[in-house]
C-alpha cells in the first residue's frame, strides 16, 4: 500500500480488495478470542489528531490502535494549543519531532490532511476533512456490502446496486463512497434534493435522481445520509417534515425494496427524519454492524500503512 | 558438518534433489500420527493447530490418520501466524492468511502444532505468543515434516518427519498435493521456481 490514505481515489481495485480481506483475516483471528490484541504495531506510536467533534471515529481509530499494540495519543483542539492559536503546521512539527509513526487526522478544512502529509514523515490517515472525504467509512461500508451480500475474499462488488440518499452536497461520506464503489465495480445511484446535490455532480462516476420511490425497488442497498442540521442554515429544503415525506426511509418505503436488500447510515442517526426507527432497527439494517466493522478495518488500514519498513 | 558435496562446489553446479517422495511423506504422516497416539494416551484430549500455508493441510491429514487408526478426531484449527511476526518492521507487510480456532477452544488441551518446515524456530515462537492469547492450553508440541536445522532460539520439535542437514545457502521445498498439485519435499542450492520443483518431484529423478 502507499504511505497515506487521504482519499477513497488513492486506492486501486487490487489495493482497495486488499484492505477488505486483510480486515475480514483480522476479524476472524481476533474472533471469539478472550484476549483482542494482537502484537503487530507494538512501539509505534498513532496520533488521533481531532480538530472537530467525532467521539465514534476517533473511538474507532483508538480502538483499531490499541488491538494492534500501538501507543496512542489523542489530541482534540479543545484545550490543546491551538485553541490559543497554534497552527496547523506547528502542531504537525510538533508531532513529527516526537515521532509519531501515524497521524490519524480529522479536520474542518477540506484538504488538511493532504497539507499535513506534506510536513509529517510517518503516515497520514484521513478521518474525514471538512465536506470533502472520509475514506475509511467507505472502506468499512464497502466491507459491509461484501459480507452481507455473500461474497468471498479477492472478490469486489461487481454488479451492486446501491443508491445514496439525502445531504450529498455536505456528505464527505458520499464523495469517498461514490470513489471507491465505482473502483469496486458497484452501480451508484445518488438521490437527493436537487439543492442538496453538488454542483458538477454529471461528472461524477454515478448515476443521480430527484425521486427516491423509483430507485427504491432496484437497489440492493440503500444508505441513508444524515441531515447535516448543523450545516442547513442556509433554505436547502422548505421543512424538515417535507424532507422528511420526500426523502426519509419510513417502514413503508423500506417495504418496497428488494427482500435481501439492506439498508445503511453511517451514523449518528436523526431517528424520524431521513430515517424512521422501526428501519434503523429492523433486520435489513446493518447499522451496529457498521460499528464493529469499523473497528476490523481500520486495524487493517494502521497493518497495511505501519506493519511495514519503518 | 552436513555440507552436501553438490551444493559445496558453489562454481555454479545447479543441483536440486527430491529428498521426501510422495509416498515417503505419506508414511512420515502415519509415524507421526502414531507417535502422537503414543505420546498423547489416544489423543482424547489432543488438538491439532497448523500453519499456512502448508502446515494446515498436513494437520488436516495427521487428522484424518489419527481418526483411521483410532476412534478419536481431534478437533482441527489454522493458525496464520503474520501479526505475531517480529521482523514486519524489516520485511514489510505481507497479505494474511486464514486463522480458525479449533472447535471447543484449547483450554486444558494438548495443542500440537504442526508446520511444514523448522528452521530458524521464529514462526513457532510468534505460533506460541500466538497461542497464548487463544487461551491456556494444558501443554504445546510441535509437529514438523521436515527439521533443516539452523536454530536461532531455543525450540525443538516434538515429532520429525525427517532431519536434513542443509546449509544456509539451500533451500527446502515442500509440495502437498491439495496445494500444489503434487507431494514431495525437495532440495536445491539455487532458487528454482515451483513449477521445476513441481516438475521434479512428479517427474522423478533428480537432475
Amino acid at each position: 500500500m502507499k504511505q497515506h490514505l487521504l482519499s477513497a481515489a488513492d486506492l486501486t481495485r487490487d489495493e482497495a480488495v486488499a484492505v477488505l480481506d486483510t480486515a475480514e483475516q483480522i476479524e476472524a483471528s481476533l474472533q471469539g478470542r478472550e484476549v483482542k490484541k494482537l502484537p503487530t504495531l507494538r512501539g509505534r506510536t498513532v496520533v488521533n489528531l481531532f480538530f472537530e467533534d467525532s467521539t465514534r471515529t476517533r473511538i474507532s481509530f483508538e480502538l483499531a490502535a490499541k488491538r494492534l499494540s500501538a501507543d496512542v495519543i489523542n489530541f482534540s483542539a479543545k484545550g490543546s494549543s491551538v485553541s490559543k492559536g497554534e497552527s496547523l503546521k506547528d502542531t504537525a512539527l510538533t508531532l513529527q519531532a516526537m515521532g509519531a509513526d501515524a497521524v490519524v487526522i480529522r479536520h474542518g478544512a477540506s484538504g488538511a490532511p493532504w497539507q499535513l502529509a506534506s510536513w509529517v514523515d510517518g503516515s497520514v490517515v484521513n478521518a474525514g476533512d471538512g465536506t470533502h472525504e472520509h475514506p475509511t467509512q467507505a472502506l468499512l461500508d464497502a466491507f459491509t456490502m461484501r459480507k452481507r451480500t455473500g461474497r468471498s475474499m479477492g472478490q469486489g462488488l461487481d454488479g451492486l446496486r446501491v443508491t445514496i440518499v439525502g445531504d450529498v452536497l455536505h456528505s464527505r461520506v458520499a464523495r469517498s463512497n461514490v470513489l471507491l464503489l465505482e473502483t469496486l465495480g458497484a452501480e451508484v445511484t445518488l438521490v437527493a434534493p436537487p439543492t442538496l446535490l453538488p454542483v458538477g455532480v454529471e461528472t461524477w462516476p454515478c448515476a443521480h435522481s430527484y425521486d427516491l420511490d423509483a430507485a427504491l425497488p432496484g437497489a440492493d442497498v440503500v444508505m441513508m445520509l444524515r441531515v447535516q442540521r448543523e450545516r442547513m442554515n442556509a433554505s436547502y429544503f422548505p421543512t424538515e417534515r417535507e424532507y422528511s415525506r420526500r426523502y426519509g426511509l419510513d417502514a413503508v418505503r423500506a417495504a418496497t425494496l428488494e427482500p435481501a436488500a439492506i439498508v445503511m447510515h453511517p451514523g449518528p442517526m436523526n431517528r424520524g427524519m431521513e430515517i424512521a426507527a422501526e428501519v434503523a432497527d429492523g433486520p435489513r439494517s446493518t447499522i451496529v454492524e457498521q460499528v464493529a466493522n469499523g473497528v476490523s478495518v481500520r486495524m487493517a488500514v494502521l497493518y497495511l500503512l505501519l506493519g511495514g519498513a519503518a | 558438518m552436513g555440507i552436501d558435496p553438490e551444493s559445496a562446489q558453489g562454481s555454479g553446479a545447479r543441483s536440486e534433489r527430491v529428498i521426501l517422495t510422495a509416498d515417503e511423506i505419506s508414511r512420515v504422516i502415519d509415524r507421526i500420527s502414531h507417535q502422537i497416539l503414543e505420546k498423547t494416551d489416544g489423543a482424547s484430549n489432543v488438538v491439532l493447530v497448523g500453519i499456512p500455508t502448508r502446515g494446515a493441510q498436513l494437520a488436516a491429514r495427521i487428522q484424518r490418520r489419527i481418526a483411521a487408526f483410532s476412534d478419536v478426531q481431534p478437533p482441527v484449527g489454522v493458525l496464520d501466524i503474520t501479526l505475531y511476526r517480529d521482523d514486519l518492521r524489516t520485511r514489510g507487510v505481507r497479505p494474511l492468511e486464514r486463522t480458525r480456532e479449533p472447535e471447543g477452544g484449547i483450554d486444558g488441551k494438548t495443542v500440537i502444532l504442526v508446520d511444514d518446515v523448522l528452521y530458524s524456530g521464529r514462526t513457532i515462537r510468534a505460533a506460541l505468543d500466538a497461542l497464548r492469547d487463544w487461551g491456556r492450553p494444558q501443554a504445546i508440541q510441535l509437529a514438523v515434516l521436515v527439521d533443516r536445522g539452523h536454530r536461532e532460539l531455543p525450540i525443538r520439535a516434538d515429532y520429525v518427519g525427517k532431519n536434513i542437514p542443509t546449509s544456509r545457502d539451500e533451500q527446502v521445498f515442500v509440495a502437498i498435493a491439495e496445494n500444489d498439485g503434487a507431494d514431495g519435499v525437495a532440495i536445491s542450492d539455487h532458487r528454482p521456481s515451483r513449477e521445476q520443483i513441481i516438475a521434479l518431484l512428479t517427474g522423478g529423478g533428480a537432475k
